[in-house]
């Protein structure tokens, strides 16, 4: 595990993965785009059949999965129809661009030579420009808050994942995380 | 040709008023974005200086919340709606709310 560095020469942002990180980033992007596609971006709240039918443009309350919400935070919070209409023309265009950003990841990595059945003794070398390096970073946050909102994460509670026995499998889903976390780190430190 | 489906009422001084009070965009904290990350959204996106970016962070990071921008209603909603492209938790509200 060595994380992102500036290559000195193209200024782009480099990192060698094992096959296994690769695939695990690849299983990561895949989890967070069926998440982004699967609970449609439409209201679920019963409405008038008519109204239903006139809104083609996107759905205007918070979305039930926690993680969306999360995703896609209400922007007036004292305000419940500033809100709807907000998140009407907001919701659609941000869960497609985060999906695509994931999507860009599997690309990259593929292209990279990630195999879709993964054997050992392979290395992936990824080297992304600025723009790259941005989408990565967003979609990095985006995998570490789907993961931390599913764990409970809270502000300051590294010592209660730490003490978790290490089969724990929720230790082992926050190890990814803090992985994610360091990851993040180094690209953005790549990029300064 | 159609009649104006809606009669159109004078705007009044009141709704002037409205219009000109300025919104606010605010960045709230959260567990789990990286100090680094939140400082360099705001250096990117809003072309902050670092001394600034660094400064609302940690207001964020330690007051809970930072006011991040101030302009129209448009305005904000656009820089809300990028904050959520980045992952960070922001809203929007009068700038003369508490």
């Amino acid at each position: 595990m060595s994380g992102f560095k500036r290559h000195r020469r193209s200024g782009a942002s480099v990192a060698t993965f094992t096959v296994f990180e690769a695939d695990l980033l690849r299983s990561l992007a895949g989890q967070l785009i069926e998440l982004l596609r699967n609970e449609s971006a439409t209201a679920s709240v019963q409405r008038d059949p008519l109204e239903e039918l006139l809104d083609f443009t996107g759905p205007t309350t918070e979305p039930e999965d926690p993680v969306l919400a999360r995703l896609f935070p209400t922007a007036y919070p004292d305000d419940e129809e500033a809100a709807g209409d907000f998140r009407r023309f907001t919701e659609s265009t941000l869960r497609d661009g985060k999906a695509d950003a994931a999507a860009s990841i599997i690309d990259a990595l593929e292209e990279a030579g990630l195999p879709s059945e993964p054997e050992d003794g392979i290395f992936i070398d990824v080297e992304l420009d600025a723009p790259a390096a941005m989408t990565w970073m967003r979609s990095f946050t985006d995998m570490r808050l789907a993961i931390a909102t599913r764990l409970g994460v809270e502000e300051g509670d590294e010592d209660y994942w730490h003490s978790l026995p290490d089969d724990d499998p929720r230790a082992q889903v926050h190890d990814i995380y803090d992985w994610l976390g360091y990851l993040q780190e180094t690209l953005i430190q790549s990029v300064r | 040709m159609s009649t104006s489906p809606v009669e159109l009422d004078e705007p009044e001084v009141d709704e002037i008023s409205k219009l000109a009070t300025p919104w606010v965009t605010i960045v709230w904290n959260d567990p789990v974005n990286l100090m680094s990350y939140v400082t360099f959204v705001f250096q990117t996106y809003f072309g902050y200086a670092k001394k600034k970016a660094e400064k609302l962070m940690m207001e964020v990071h330690q007051d809970g919340r930072s006011v991040v921008s101030t302009g129209t209603r448009e305005a904000m909603e656009r820089d809300v709606q990028a904050m959520h492209e980045y992952g960070l938790w922001a809203t929007m509200q009068k700038a003369d709310t508490p």
